[in-house]
């Protein structure tokens, strides 16, 4: 019969595998979905995760895998850092509205006014915005001993509200005839995050999620801080022993997760979204936690997994409208891809054993 | 010469109409009307046409991959129907000059944009006057989605008709601050019939609502943009339903002709753009017969349902006696008329 027994050690080469499984088992069952669907299954499998790539149109979808992905990749990182020490930020949502909030009303605020120092400060504020918002449930943590699962979720929707309320009221554009929504930052030079080279996808949250991974990477290899958030994660107790303060952990977890999401929500409202609109978020925040874990909190397999996840988005978009998939079928893609992800993550911690049962 | 070797390789293809969603298909309502429209696209021209379309868009940077998707691949006519879709189609049309763009309810037009919007207010004003017959507790709920002027007016227009026939009525209002979400629309929906409303009207395009008002009992609602006549006799007495075929039919052979300019088109009753569903055995006779004769005379042009004397909600004047409100207005409503309680958020 077949026996599973814990390795002593998680396999190096199954870490790597894993995900590649996943990804196979998921093209696998997702087309017999599709077949099931009435779809030709290798067309539709072809149409999601090969043709953004390699189609024809691909001159247009690659630089838009960067637009999608980047802010998956820039939130995640920062929920990795907490999600390692075992400090659960569900809320990055609210902080990526808060982010866009402060990062747009800072350019507002300049308008009508052309000057170099607009999107520097935009930037500063973005990452304020959302860190502001992190230490919330981070202050509640450490001096009340609050759920910061909760209390981070809950904030999200407090944050959509204040969205609502600012794309109606205060941020409003005055020459909107009355419609909600801000003036479009991206018509607004000085505050516009434009693509650096025109028709690359490259704006300035891309840079930032590339930056963001080579520094997680360093942080988190050859840094003290990054050894404390292993241990911490690993070992409460061995961390409270090896001198790392907790409360300190926390708060820089939720701080770090926080401005890098505040900073995606800037980037994004000035960029690609354009302006403060009810419902500018359309959940990275969420979305990111599944990358986080897909890349296995690692900053290298965050940005894998990051540009996977936004090439099922713009891929399924292109089965859509090509093959007249169901949107729901590419949803149903993206969550067995996160199920087969754990289920095979059996095999990293356990070996599969064939064994005889011997007779008495 | 040339043109006449042209001709015939241009007639043989298809024209590609292109949809964008803002609910999935089967949402019973808005959404599922606008594909009813495509549906009868494809029935009208046959082979002629092929349609695409993807659903549940959300209203910011992805609509605009989605147009791009549709202009790349050959789309000839694509119908952005939602209103939050204003300023992406606009981008997207000037990339594209050659593909025509209709935006649904928008004000923004270019020489390959045109907008498209109904009338819904008139049919507001049937359930409005339906609404304030009927309720016992002269609470009538309504489920708003976004405060945009299409929302507000619809608000106004309701409110104004159920005041007519019941000076008593009070409308309580509820922003979902979304156009399609079972679980919110619900929870809507129980807030208002717990704050004693036996009426519920929305503006949100689930059935959640019916089946909350199901629930409760002697609580009535109305379709909204479609029939959801699964519903009746009650909860669901009436509907206002939505009826994009005629429009997409005739704007598709404008493009196969050659014959498309960019327009700006608003039909109610009239036109047959906005229907009044059955009005169930649930409405006593009489209350029935004046709402039907109230929908002829707006689909004659005889009545129109902003007619003034109305005051705007601080009391200043907005309509003189007689008067009628102009278009310009309507379309960028942003204030309730005198009466209704609370404020439109900011």
């Amino acid at each position: 019969m077949l026996m599973l027994e814990k390795r002593p050690n998680p396999s190096r080469g199954w870490t790597i595998a894993t995900p590649l499984l996943a990804v196979l088992l998921t093209m696998l069952f997702g087309g017999i979905l599709f077949a099931a669907l009435g779809k030709n299954p290798f067309e539709t499998i072809r149409s999601i995760f090969f043709d953004p790539l390699f189609s024809e149109f691909a001159f247009y979808y690659r630089p838009q895998l960067l637009i999608k992905g980047a802010p998956l990749v820039l939130i995640a990182i920062g929920l990795s850092f907490g999600f390692r020490a075992g400090v659960w930020n569900i809320g990055a949502e609210g902080q990526y509205i808060m982010g866009a909030l402060f990062g747009a009303g800072v350019g507002l605020a300049f308008y009508p006014m052309e000057s170099w120092i607009v999107f520097p400060l935009m930037v500063i504020a973005g990452a304020v915005g959302g860190t502001l918002w992190a230490m919330i449930p981070g202050v509640l943590k450490v001096k009340f001993g609050t759920n910061e699962i909760l209390v981070s979720l809950m904030l999200v929707y407090v944050a959509e509200q204040l969205l609502a309320s600012m794309a109606l009221g205060a941020m409003r554009n005055p020459e909107g005839m009355g419609f909600p929504g801000s003036r479009n930052l991206a018509q607004y030079p000085s505050a516009a995050n434009l693509e650096i080279i025109s028709g690359s996808g490259m704006h300035w949250g891309v840079v930032a999620a590339f930056i963001a991974v080579i520094f997680a990477y360093i942080t988190l290899s050859r840094h003290i801080f990054g050894f404390q958030v292993r241990l911490s994660g690993l070992s409460p107790r061995a961390a409270a022993f090896a001198g790392v303060n907790p409360a300190r952990l926390v708060l820089v977890c939720l701080g770090i997760s926080g401005a890098l999401a505040g900073l995606a929500g800037m980037f994004e409202v000035a960029g690609p979204a354009g302006q403060v609109s009810i419902d500018f978020n359309v959940g990275y925040g969420f979305t990111a936690i599944i990358v986080a874990f897909l890349g296995r909190l690692h900053p290298v397999g965050i940005l894998l997994a990051g540009g996977l996840m936004a090439l099922t988005y713009i891929g399924g978009e292109i089965a859509q409208s090509n093959l007249g998939l169901p949107g729901a079928a590419i949803q149903l893609l993206q969550g067995m891809l996160l199920f087969f992800l754990l289920a095979v993550d059996v095999l990293t911690n356990y070996r599969i054993r064939l064994r005889i049962m011997e007779q008495t | 010469m040339v043109a006449s070797l042209g001709m015939p390789a241009l007639a043989q293809d298809k024209t590609k109409v292109g949809f964008v969603f803002v609910g999935p298909v089967g949402d019973g309502g808005w959404t599922y009307e606008h594909n009813q429209g495509r549906l009868a696209l494809e029935a009208e021209f046959g082979d002629a046409v092929e349609t695409v379309f993807v659903e549940s868009v959300p209203e910011g940077p992805d609509a605009e991959r989605v147009m791009t998707q549709m202009a790349l691949g050959g789309a000839d006519l694509i119908f952005t129907t939602s209103f939050g879709y204003m300023d992406q189609t606009m981008n997207i049309a000037a990339k594209f000059p050659d593909v025509k763009f209709e935006h649904a309810t928008g004000f923004k037009r270019a020489d390959n944009v045109s907008t498209y919007s109904a009338r819904f207010y008139e049919g507001r004003a049937v359930q409005g006057h339906i609404a304030g017959s009927m309720t016992k507790s002269n609470i009538v709920g309504y489920i708003g989605s976004f405060p945009i002027p299409e929302v507000i007016r619809g608000i106004n227009s309701a409110y104004l008709h159920a005041k007519k026939v019941n000076p008593d009525v009070e409308f309580k209002i509820v922003w979902a601050y979304t156009w399609f979400d079972p679980a919110k629309e619900a929870e809507a929906a129980t807030v208002l019939i717990e704050q004693g409303a036996d009426v519920i009207l929305q503006h949100t395009d689930s059935t959640a609502p019916q089946a909350a008002a199901q629930a409760a009992g002697n609580v009535i609602t109305f379709g909204q943009a479609s029939d959801m006549a699964e519903f009746g006799p009650t909860p669901r007495v009436s509907s206002i339903i939505d009826n994009w075929a005629p429009y997409y039919i005739a704007r598709t052979k404008a493009v196969m002709d050659g014959t498309w300019t960019s327009t700006d088109t608003w039909d109610g009753i009239g036109a047959g753009m906005v229907g009044i569903g059955e009005i169930t055995d649930a409405v006593p006779a009489e209350v029935k017969a004046s709402a039907e004769a109230l929908r002829d005379q707006i689909a004659a042009g005889d009545y129109h349902p902003f007619i003034g004397p109305i005051n705007k909600q601080d009391g200043s004047a907005w309509l003189a006696d007689g008067e009628t409100a102009d278009d310009g207005t309507l379309a960028g409503m942003n204030f309730y008329v005198e009466g209704i309680v609370g404020d439109i958020p900011q």
